[in-house]
């Protein structure tokens, strides 16, 4: 292993710009001639509203007022839901139209309803408070349940009874068939707490038009430039595709919620094209919590059917999610195909079935959020196989080591549409406990039993679908694009490597890890290769960076098009050394004619590819450039166990996280520290929602967290060192083998810590976030 | 109203017109274009925007910038010297401490304090200093990692 090469923990490239405040995020630039835009938003959860925008159009420093009757005027198309899923009774879901500014009727608290441009944020803000807002307030829904009711208020004319869809998965008669022979049925009722994602860098966007040439620009805060711009063009139909250059530029921070097109951006960019000049807006914190799609919410009732060994017979699983008021980019497969098709867990659970209702209420949009469907899966999965466990009086490790999918069982069809690839359950579980030292729990519990504490130890064998995805698979569930990726090797004439992939980095490193990546498969030195990426007009059109695909997809695009190059790096040398091709080597960066020390290094190579006096040019083009796409056959199946243990204190209800232990099999791994590092955060994210974070609207549909005084995120002090390793079975069908490792800790880590604290407790009455309060309730019930 | 402000940026004199209302974190970002500091959340909560004023940590979204008149401010941008990482940046690269880099300068800048007047910390300690600042990306395990072995550093030691 090179210094630099797979499996090396180097320092990344980056970060010498984003520690010395030289990162280039949206915000960060400012445009000559720049204006700035502020949003009017809705104070109701559902009105009907009309507007005068005179006293704001003749404030200080307002350059233009525009609202949805403009975008009409403009014919510019409404927001859309790339993701079309069929419900039980054939129909596909409801997705009523989403304008990019409320035309009549606002239906969330945040929906926007004009954009104010003017020559400065402060005159824009000043202005947005002029324009006059007359609300008729409509009956608003805010729970799922209420929403369902016979006669609740109507979000859209055209979804009856406020359901998106009700959706189903798996064998319902087989299902009913395994528990009718069970032994045991475990059951719980199990709410998965909406949260906020917060990525630390708000959302943000400066449009640019240019009169002279009709080119568009969008400078934004995206994990997926080319989607945005393919939207933009194709569907909201604000320029045509080869007119608008999107670029994403550093993004501090994603986790989901920069994935999806939203109101304000489009509204931005427009805004440009009316006025000519470039127009710039940054979200405040308040304006993210009431923006940003949100995720997860879901409220599902869980049944597990034992024979008398404890092995799981049957799962029978009944879900609500909620959409919020429109169905966002790609919220309906989250609670769908992302959810329903992980329920057979680590296990060989015989028969399954999961049906969905998704459901509109009156509050902001909810879409993919970090794990989006995966952990809501994992954490009824693991919940009612712990519940299982402690009612029947088997242990917790060995319930899941009786029902584990044996390592030699792969590929495994599951029962709910899925075949997982590879994988050793067993492996990171004994590992994991072995790290937590498992068989001592009962002396640690006692001492601190001794010290009036409660202690609790919780595990969580989770596992989820990611490298998403294969284009035929998600194209046959309703998906509307494929998600197969890109990925473009350029050598310059000094034999410096260029590196074009459509994925994006928001923080996961790639400029680092994909130069180790071709660094070591093309022989060239690391700091020859430069990463490019997050801009339409310089990478192919990619699908952009989220489900933890960017390696399994987009590294293995750049391993197609680095074989294209060696091919024909092969060709040169066999051109240049009088051998024939099929006598030429490649190992290590240099082309040999095998059997003789006669070798062309790559950089070589590439030289003469560029100043070619005699090649052949019917068999032999001058130039080392190649573009690959791969599309995956089937997604990747990281899994692991974490183990969490936690100590209460009955007083106060507070719990502390005393230990953390990950053991991951994301296959091989490239930068093992980078890969370390998104564990920790993703495992940062699942505490938070496990004892934190808890979006809460009040009963009116006004959010009660609004802001980080309200929302609380996980700080340092909560959270613990963790003890983090890995295991490996390779994927087997992709050419790094590689299964990706951004997601793992949010889906794993809620499992755990509130099994930990059940067992704490030793009571299941506790929902998360479980906060001090909720905790002290639980104990005094 | 416009008001006159000056102070010394990273060493440098600087005096501005600017509106009353204006915020230090504004003054460093807008007129100045030093974009290192950032804006994390409109309610002092997150610590992206953390400088030095007067050699103390102090949240440049929290301070009009007629306050900090006549003081001595450092930001992200006054760390390294002759492109020379400071140690404690040094650290956060050596340990991972940082993911998509928006929390990051607050974080170093904030560490600065606390090595200032806790010059050898323990990781709570380190854990209880970080109250004001967020992360959303690492999980913070690497963050203490990375200021533990800053502090380390800027001691003496290895
Ligand atoms: S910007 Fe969040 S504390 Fe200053
Ligand atoms: S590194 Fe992204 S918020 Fe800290």
């Amino acid at each position: 292993m090179a210094e630099s090469g797979i499996g090396a923990s180097v320092p990344r490239t980056e970060d010498q710009r984003f520690l010395t405040g030289s990162g280039d995020y949206t915000d960060d630039t400012t445009f000559p001639h720049q204006t700035h835009a502020a949003f009017v938003r809705s104070t109701h959860p559902h009105a009907s509203f009309t507007l005068d925008t005179t006293a704001a159009a003749s404030a200080p420093g307002v350059v233009t007022v525009l609202t949805g009757a403009d975008l009409a005027a403009d014919e510019i198309g409404t927001l859309i839901c790339g993701w079309q899923v069929t419900g039980k009774d054939g129909e596909p879901h409801k997705a009523p139209p989403h304008p990019v500014l409320a035309v009549d009727t606002v239906r969330h608290v945040g929906d926007a309803i004009a954009i104010v441009v003017a020559e400065s944020a402060r005159a824009a803000r000043d202005a947005a408070e002029q324009v006059e807002v007359s609300y008729a307030p409509l009956p608003a829904v805010v729970s799922m349940r209420d929403a369902l009711a016979d006669g609740a208020p109507q979000i859209h004319s055209d979804a009856p009874g406020n359901l998106c869809y009700d959706w189903e998965i798996g064998d319902r008669a087989a299902t009913d068939d395994a528990f009718a022979r069970a032994h045991h049925v475990a059951r719980l009722d199990l709410v998965n707490n909406r949260l906020i994602p917060n990525a630390m860098e708000p959302r943000s966007a400066i449009g640019d038009f240019n009169p002279a040439s009709g080119d568009y620009t969008l400078r934004l805060t995206s994990q997926n430039p080319h989607i945005h711009r393919l939207v933009l063009a194709a569907f909201i139909q604000i320029a045509p595709e080869h007119k608008l250059h999107v670029i994403a530029p550093d993004v501090g921070g994603g986790f989901g919620s920069k994935i999806f097109i939203y109101q304000e951006e489009t509204a931005v960019l427009w805004a440009a094209g009316k006025i000519g000049r470039p127009v710039k807006w940054t979200a405040d914190r308040s304006e993210s919590f009431v923006a940003d799609a949100h995720g997860r919410d879901h409220e599902s009732h869980v049944e597990l059917a034992l024979d008398a060994d404890g092995r799981f017979l049957g799962l029978k699983v009944s879900t609500l999610a909620n959409m919020g008021a429109y169905l966002s980019t790609f919220a309906s497969c989250v609670p769908s195909y992302l959810y329903g098709t992980l329920l057979q867990g680590q296990y060989t659970t015989e028969a399954i079935y999961c049906e969905v209702k998704a459901v509109f209420t009156n509050t902001t949009p909810v879409d993919a959020l970090r794990g989006a469907g995966r952990p809501e899966a994992t954490y009824v999965v693991e919940r009612i196989v712990d519940q299982a466990a402690r009612e029947m009086g088997i242990d917790a490790a060995e319930l899941r080591r009786r029902n584990f999918i044996p390592a030699d069982a792969f590929p495994y069809p599951t029962k709910v549409a899925l075949e997982y690839d590879s994988g050793n359950y067993r492996l990171a579980l004994d590992r994991a406990l072995e790290i937590a030292d498992y068989g001592d729990f009962a002396a640690r519990r006692e001492a601190s039993s001794a010290r009036g504490r409660l202690r609790g130890i919780g595990l969580s064998a989770y596992i989820e679908a990611c490298g998403i995805a294969p284009s035929q698979v998600v194209g046959s569930l309703g998906a509307g694009v494929g998600l197969w990726e890109s990925g473009g090797i350029r050598f310059n004439p000094t034999g410096n490597v260029l590196v074009y992939t459509g994925s994006h980095s928001h923080g996961q490193g790639h400029e680092t890890t994909f130069a180790q990546l071709v660094s070591d498969y093309l022989g060239v030195p690391f700091e020859s290769v430069e990463v490019v990426h997050g801009d339409t007009e310089k990478t192919p059109f990619g699908m952009g960076t989220y489900g933890s695909r960017s390696l399994a997809v987009g590294g293995s695009a750049l391993v197609k098009a680095m074989d294209k190059i060696i091919a024909k790096g092969r060709k040169i040398a066999a051109f240049t050394l009088e051998a024939s091709e099929e006598d030429i080597e490649f190992s290590g960066g240099d082309f040999a004619v095998a059997g003789t020390d006669r070798s062309m290094n790559i950089a070589e190579v590439a030289f003469s590819a560029y100043v070619p006096h005699n090649y052949p040019l019917d068999e032999l083009e001058p130039g080392l450039e190649e573009t690959g796409f791969y599309d995956p056959a089937n997604f990747t199946f990281p899994a692991g166990t974490h183990v969490c243990e936690v100590e209460v204190d009955p007083e106060t209800g507070t719990t502390e996280i005393v230990n953390w232990v990950a053991v991951d099999d994301f296959g091989n791994v490239v930068n093992p520290m980078i890969v370390e590092g998104q564990v920790h955060g993703g495992v940062a994210h699942g505490v938070g929602q496990a004892l934190l974070e808890g979006c809460a609207y009040d009963a009116d549909g006004q959010l009660l967290t609004g802001s980080f005084m309200d929302y609380t995120m996980p700080r340092a002090d909560d959270l613990p060192d963790m003890t983090v390793e890995t295991t490996c079975t390779p994927c087997p069908h992709n050419p790094l083998g590689v299964k990706g490792c951004g997601e793992a800790g949010a889906i794993a880590a809620p499992a755990a810590v509130m099994n930990a604290i059940t067992d704490a407790l030793g009571t299941n009455a506790i929902d998360m976030p479980a906060t001090p309060q909720a905790v002290w309730r639980a104990l005094s019930e | 109203m416009p008001v006159n402000v000056s102070m010394n940026v990273n060493g440098r004199a600087i005096s501005e017109e600017v509106e009353d209302r204006t915020l230090l974190v504004e003054l460093l970002r807008e007129t100045l274009r030093l974009t290192g500091t950032h804006v994390g959340c409109d309610t002092s909560q997150c610590g992206a925007c953390v400088v030095h004023v007067d050699g103390r940590s102090v949240k440049a979204c929290t301070m009009l910038a007629t306050q900090a008149h006549g003081a001595d401010v450092v930001t992200i941008e006054g760390l390294a010297e002759g492109g020379k990482l400071h140690p404690m940046q040094e650290a956060f690269r050596d340990n991972h401490g940082l993911q998509c880099g928006f929390c990051t300068p607050g974080m170093v800048m904030s560490a600065l304090d606390l090595v200032a007047r806790n010059p050898d910390p323990t990781g709570p300690e380190v854990r209880e200093w970080l109250e004001g600042n967020l992360c959303r990306c690492t999980g913070y395990h690497n963050i203490v990692k990375s200021i533990l072995a800053g502090a380390s550093t800027m001691r003496g030691g290895s």
